[in-house]
């Protein structure tokens, strides 16, 4: 590839060495990502899956290793400017917060990405998520977990993000729900936006993104596309204990 | 929290700043002799509450539990103290503008380097802090070491020629020190339920979801040090006008644990509450004060009892009145209870005289 021909990835992560106090967890992850695409982290508990992302993202910075998100090195930038980079984050939890209604939830992080663009306006999130446009005046605290998590993808989508980075996003959701939200990943992937997901739903996985990050121990042991798994159905039993 | 709170608060309220407003009528009938005194001592009241109010900004809000916001008072204090001329009054015109402005750079600076801990280290980098300034004005030659410095005459408030108010009278400094923490209430109520004060609701909810939703929330905290830090100076320099002089006692570890203690008993996150746990704190002091020489004892004994009964103060107490259930749950009637009734089933006639009591109505806006 010549260098007029080379596209910079959104997120370029290598080697990443992350401690939490005495205790290694990442042991060298690399990490690439170009714009649209969709990754997939798989790895069991406890393997490094939200590590990875909170080191891409700042919020517990490598010891060793870069992350360069759009081509910029992120060192000692800290993760709301990162954010700012055109990044929706939905972390494990939904953090919803108690007493403020959904409309204000979709309107307290909007903002324009870097280009000054905003295609993710309230009324294109509530078209996304009808289900919030019923509950608009209702307590975020008084939804239901599904619609928590469906407000929080959506409150991650008022950021007019190029990058969504979605952390156990249908963990703990009635199968109903899962779907839906499944088919929202597909919608945000066919508008251009490129997803990182962290899931155990290895079947959805396999269906909606185009290459595979498996960890174990903190440590990338398959890397490459979906077929690569079917092929070798021996590495997702191994490490996964699915078949 | 949206610092919201049901009507009744504000009434509570508008009755209490009426009682106090209106000291000077009812006063010497109740107090006689002792109503200046009295009077002196409600002064330092208003002052403290400030005080307790700006560090609620941090602790309630925020979620920093300072333990070196003495500093801030201290150094209103000092800063009155040093800049006044030993032999007229310094005007308060400048004098304000003056406090504001040192501790306003000085919070900058300390903010910056301390909002970057959270927790335990938070606490222990503030209190360090405070200590560093302590030690300072208490060796240093130019600020009278532990004797302090005196401040010979009040700061004058005139326009031109005119005095517009004689702070010397301590009435009118009484009413001064009222209208001060007046304004200073209506401005805390305006900023928390501001777009900004929902931020730092946000941060005190959870920090990294706001980062991670794009909001610089270092700074969103310094700004909020910033402010505390200066109403807290404010009032310390209206402390040093009511004394007389400012001390290191103003600005040690030990204001900066009593002002703790008044936004806690007062309840934190209210701004109201720690006005009437600056009240509350004083009057029981007074009282324990003239009961026995051991007075901390009966002091740490109500605070702790206090947290337990009032995890959420005085201010908890008035949002949302216990019910019944509620009050059972509270660890020290768990704790009476169990005694009761591994005390004796022959007390049994005391049950339904418990059950007869009249349950208080659960609020709803709580």
């Amino acid at each position: 590839m010549t260098a007029a021909e080379q596209i910079t990835p959104l997120i370029e992560a290598k080697g990443l060495h992350t401690y939490y106090g005495e205790s290694h967890i990442l042991h060298g992850v690399d990490l690439t990502l170009m714009p649209g695409e969709t990754l997939s982290l798989l790895g069991r508990n406890g393997m490094g899956k939200t590590t990875t992302l909170k080191s891409i993202l700042g919020f517990v910075p490598p010891r060793e290793g870069e992350v360069r998100i759009k081509g910029e090195s992120t060192v000692r930038r800290r993760p709301w400017q990162l954010i700012r980079q055109g990044i929706g984050y939905v972390p494990e939890g939904r953090g919803i917060f108690p007493g403020i209604s959904v409309r204000e939830h979709l309107i307290m992080a909007a903002r324009p990405n870097e280009r000054g663009e905003s295609p993710w306006t309230l009324e294109r999130v509530l078209d996304t998520f009808p289900r919030l446009g019923q509950r608009i005046n209702h307590d975020g605290s008084f939804l239901s977990g599904g619609e928590q998590q469906m407000l929080s993808i959506g409150r991650a989508l008022t950021l007019n993000p190029d990058l969504m980075i979605l952390d156990e996003a249908t963990e703990g959701l009635a199968p109903l729900i899962r779907d839906e939200i499944w088919k929202i990943i597909h919608e945000i992937k066919a508008s251009g936006i490129a997803t990182i997901i962290v899931d155990k739903n290895i079947d959805n996985l396999l269906e909606v993104a185009e290459k595979h990050i498996l960890l174990v121990k903190g440590e990338v042991v398959y890397s490459g596309g979906a077929q690569g798994l079917k092929d070798d159905p021996t590495i997702l039993e191994t490490h996964l204990g699915v078949a | 929290m949206l610092h919201r709170y049901p009507k009744r608060v504000s009434i509570i309220m508008l009755v209490l700043t009426a009682l106090v407003a209106l000291f000077p009528l009812w006063g010497p009938a109740l107090f006689g002799a002792r109503s200046d005194f009295v009077l002196e001592q409600l002064t330092l009241m208003l002052i403290l509450a400030l005080f307790a109010m700006s560090l609620d900004l941090l602790v309630g809000v925020v979620g920093l539990v300072s333990l070196g916001h003495a500093l801030f008072f201290g150094l209103g204090a000092y800063t009155l103290a040093l800049a006044s001329p030993d032999f007229s009054p310094a005007s308060l015109w400048w004098m304000l503008p003056l406090v504001m402005l040192v501790s306003a750079v000085v919070a900058l600076v300390v903010g910056f380097l301390v909002i970057r801990t959270k927790g335990i280290f938070f606490i222990m980098t503030t209190l360090a802090f405070g200590q560093m300034l302590y030690y300072l004005v208490s060796t240093s030659p130019y600020t009278g070491g532990t004797d302090g410095v005196f401040i010979m005459f009040r700061p004058s408030v005139a326009v031109g020629d005119t005095l517009l108010l004689d702070m010397d009278n301590p009435l009118t400094f009484f009413y001064f020190c009222l209208g001060t923490l007046i304004v200073g209430y209506v401005f805390l109520r305006w900023l928390t339920r501001s777009y900004y004060g929902q931020v730092l609701d946000g941060i005190h909810d959870n920090e990294h979801r706001m980062e991670a939703l794009g909001y610089a929330t270092a700074s969103y905290k310094l700004i909020a040090f910033v402010i505390a830090g200066v109403m807290a100076a404010i009032a310390g320099m209206l402390a040093a006008m009511q004394y007389g002089f400012a001390n290191p006692a103003q600005l040690g570890w030990h204001t900066s644990g009593e002002v703790l203690m008044m936004v806690i008993l007062g309840g934190m996150g209210t701004i109201f509450g720690p006005i009437l746990g600056a009240f509350a704190f004083e009057i029981l002091l007074h009282t324990y004060e003239h009961l026995t020489t051991h007075w901390p004892i009966l002091m740490g004994i109500t605070i702790i009892l206090a947290v337990l009964i009032l995890p959420k103060g005085i201010a908890g107490l008035i949002i949302a009145p216990p019910g019944r259930d509620a009050l059972m749950k509270s660890p020290l009637l768990r704790w009476f209870n169990r005694r009761g009734q591994a005390g004796s089933a022959a007390v049994k006639s005391s049950k339904p005289a418990a059950k007869s009591s009249k349950p208080a109505a659960q609020s709803k806006e709580g």
